[in-house]
């Protein structure tokens, strides 16, 4: 089966940057030329086709952070939803945290997730394995069985390593197996609160987070990266201190990467007003300043990436008392557009917005994403003007806990392509 | 004026008017408590469902008498008690209620922003008797009554809350109030329970309890909670009482005529001594009894007691 993209605009930083056609043949990269006008009219009928003509087809979007819940909370979201949201997003990829039920400190749960995703034929998915056994930060997973299952990255995301000496030697050992360390950086002495801690939170009778309850922890891995000279990656970054610490260690040349979430670049504390459950994470929404610190930081190349953090709950855990409600929100189908809102307001450029989203963390996860001839056909095509509302209950995530609902976005994913293969096509 | 609002959530949501329209109604409706017969028959024929969700004595009882002088049926639930203790989410809990039909939900929960939840969902009204640290608009209201009683006019006093501001909706409420009537309003406390970006709320802050004091018309003490300590808030009680604890000496900064008052249940020689609770300048008994005036006040004007006077 032949596919060919025409006529967009073929952006894949690095690489290629120009309007052409492309050529699929069984899932790769054949051709990046132009192809004469009669080739259309004498096609074949096993030649797909696909107008690209005032769109961006880049490199297939990569989502690093993302929770979807299965095994164990599929009421919540399953491997099957999380995909068909991702895809709906123009993501290629997406990589699973590891607070499932059962964790996934193991090798049948890995082989699980990678053999369910594998029979939708869609967006790829790379588990994250856990750093502790059963998250507990007591005692280290078995990192070799977990490579050799599939694992990509160990994390235990949701909940921080609070012993130190356990985080150098799980970046020692993972250094020795080849998997990546993602750090949820969060001191649980400081973190007993609902919110960020601020006027707002005082407004509300909230127990308040401090900014340090994030940027203790990041600086505590950044000079556990300089000890054991393994690259660590931070999550979810929130806080302008946060910011500051990794551009630090950035110019020192500590192996440092982090990303960041499009909340966290978009909305502040003040969101979570009328205490709105659909507002309530952790790291909780912060300042404006951090707002402003995190867009910085994204522009200057401090923060590598932008992943989503999708966290589906029900309205079971979301319609509570705020103090009751569980953290986090879904992402997957509005991170792109809220990416693309930064490209509109000058903060990046398109192409820095394709690195964030797509090269970056191919390259700190190590998945190829390239628009190069012999590469698979893992591409984004993106309608960079296309309005349309979020509308939640149309989504395709199980669950509904997103604060973007019924907001106006400009520009989104209109053909998602997995080797080759139409996985999402937006009508 | 009419009464047009169905909740009673926070002090911010009410105007100047509204408040002064809830203390004239509470002063006007204190004589019935002074009768040898306690009772009119006001709200006869409604119900008045007192959900408590956090133990309370002082505020149901007050919530109770004050139903039960207008004629009101009471119902009295506990979070013991209730279906919330077998797993019934708050939201079903109220939708159950709220399936009696009730004129009335008086609401005591631990969580803030509970009677929020509720008032999106169910079209009762809601009296707000204290959520979590946010908001206890009932208690400003009655200390609000019991100062306006005494100096007539909240505009240009001075009021001091001392305590534990961080874990108090006694403090944002009444900050809320006084200042929003004209009075000015200053905090003391130890920093640690001084909560984060306060001072924008319009109330000074210091950390020197005489500073605070000095020359003030209300001294509001706060009670201090000992579980606290555990969280590192203060060393210990006999410091507290030492550094932040009401006393003769210091009651002396404050103007001769000051109020003294405290939200209870009072901590005896800690937050306050022996001697300057029971001094004559202390009103905290008469927030008790003003309590009772002022909740009846609410619970005529919102189960629609103005509307239906006429009826009897």
């Amino acid at each position: 089966m032949q596919v060919i993209i025409k006529g967009g605009h073929v952006i894949d930083p690095g690489n290629i940057d120009a309007v052409t056609d492309i050529t699929i043949n069984d899932g790769l990269i054949t051709d990046l030329a132009k192809l004469e006008p009669n080739f259309f009219d004498n096609k074949s009928h096993d030649v797909q086709v696909i107008d690209a003509a005032g769109c961006f087809v880049v490199p297939g979007l990569i989502d690093m952070h993302v929770h979807l819940r299965e095994p164990g909370q599929e009421y919540k979201e399953s491997i099957e939803t999380g995909i068909l949201a991702a895809a709906a997003g123009g993501f290629t990829a997406v990589c699973c945290m590891p607070n499932t039920n059962p964790v996934n400190d193991n090798r049948q749960t890995t082989e699980y997730i990678i053999k369910t995703a594998a029979q939708f034929h869609s967006v790829k998915v790379y588990p994250v394995a856990s750093i502790s056994q059963e998250l507990k930060g007591l005692e280290l997973s078995e990192y070799g069985e977990l490579k050799d299952a599939g694992a990509i990255a160990v994390s235990d995301d949701g909940l921080p390593v609070s012993d130190s000496q356990l985080m150098r030697r799980s970046l020692e050992y993972a250094k020795g197996v080849g998997l990546k360390v993602i750090s949820h950086c969060e001191d649980p002495g400081l973190s007993v609160g609902d919110m960020n801690e601020g006027l707002t939170a005082t407004r509300m009778g909230l127990a308040g987070i401090p900014n340090a309850s994030e940027s203790i922890m990041v600086m505590r891995d950044i000079a556990l990266c300089e000890l054991t000279g393994t690259p660590v990656h931070i999550a979810h970054v929130s806080t302008k201190e946060s910011v500051h610490a990794i551009r630090d260690a950035k110019l020192r040349g500590v192996l440092v990467t982090a990303e960041t979430a499009p909340h966290y670049f978009t909305l502040t504390d003040e969101a979570v007003r009328k205490y709105n459950t659909n507002s309530k994470m952790n790291p909780p929404l912060r300042s404006i300043a951090d707002r402003d610190a995190i867009r910085k930081g994204l522009a200057d190349g401090t923060i590598d990436v932008i992943a989503t953090d999708h966290a589906p709950h029900s309205v079971l855990e979301k319609e509570v008392e705020f103090d009751k409600a569980a953290n986090g929100i879904i992402g997957l189908e509005t991170s792109l557009p809220l990416g693309l809102k930064l490209v509109e307001e000058g903060v990046l450029t398109f192409e820095m917005l394709i690195r964030k989203m797509s090269k970056n963390p191919s390259k700190i996860i190590g998945i190829p994403r390239s628009v190069v001839v012999g590469a698979p056909a893992d591409l984004t095509i993106i309608n960079p003007t296309r309005s349309h509302t979020y509308d939640v209950e149309k989504g395709f995530s199980k669950s509904k806990n997103s604060p973007f609902n019924g907001w106006e976005f400009k520009g989104m994913a209109v053909y998602t392509i997995v080797n080759g293969r139409i996985v999402f096509e937006s009508k | 004026m009419t009464w047009n609002r169905k909740d009673i959530l926070d002090i911010e949501s009410l105007t100047v008017d509204e408040i002064k329209s809830v203390l004239d109604t509470a002063d006007g409706l204190k004589e019935i408590s002074q009768r040898s017969i306690k009772k009119v028959p006001t709200l006869r024929g409604k119900t008045v469902i007192l959900f408590f969700y956090e133990p309370s004595t002082r505020t149901r009882v007050s919530f109770d008498i004050a139903a039960k002088r207008l004629s009101a049926d009471s119902i009295s639930i506990s979070a013991s008690t209730s279906s919330l203790v077998k797993g019934e989410t708050l939201i079903d809990t109220a939708r159950n209620l709220e399936s009696m039909n009730p004129d009335v939900i008086v609401m005591r929960h631990s969580s803030a922003g509970a009677p929020y939840l509720l008032s999106q969902k169910i079209s009762t009204p809601i009296i707000n008797a204290g959520d979590g640290m946010h908001a206890h608009p009932t208690q400003a209201l009655l200390d609000m009554m019991t100062v306006r009683e005494v100096k007539k006019d909240l505009n240009g006093l001075r009021i001091a809350i001392v305590g534990d501001i961080a874990h108090s909706r006694v403090a944002r409420s009444n900050i809320a109030g006084f200042t929003k009537m004209g009075a000015e309003v200053r905090l003391a406390g130890p920093p640690t329970m001084i909560p984060s970006g306060i001072e924008s709320l319009g109330a000074d802050v210091t950390y020197d309890f005489e500073e605070a004091i000095d020359g003030v018309d209300v001294i509001m003490m706060l009670r201090i909670q000992k579980e606290r300590q555990r969280s590192y808030l203060f060393p210990s009680e006999r410091e507290y009482a030492k550094m932040y604890g009401l006393n003769m000496a210091r009651l002396k900064k404050a103007k001769p005529d000051a109020l003294v008052m405290h939200p209870g249940p009072l901590n005896r020689g800690v937050e306050i001594t022996q001697e300057v609770a029971d001094h004559v300048n202390s009103f905290i008994l008469n927030q008790v009894t003003n309590g009772v005036a002022l909740r009846m006040a609410l619970l005529y004007l919102v189960a629609g007691g103005l509307r239906n006077a006429g009826d009897h």
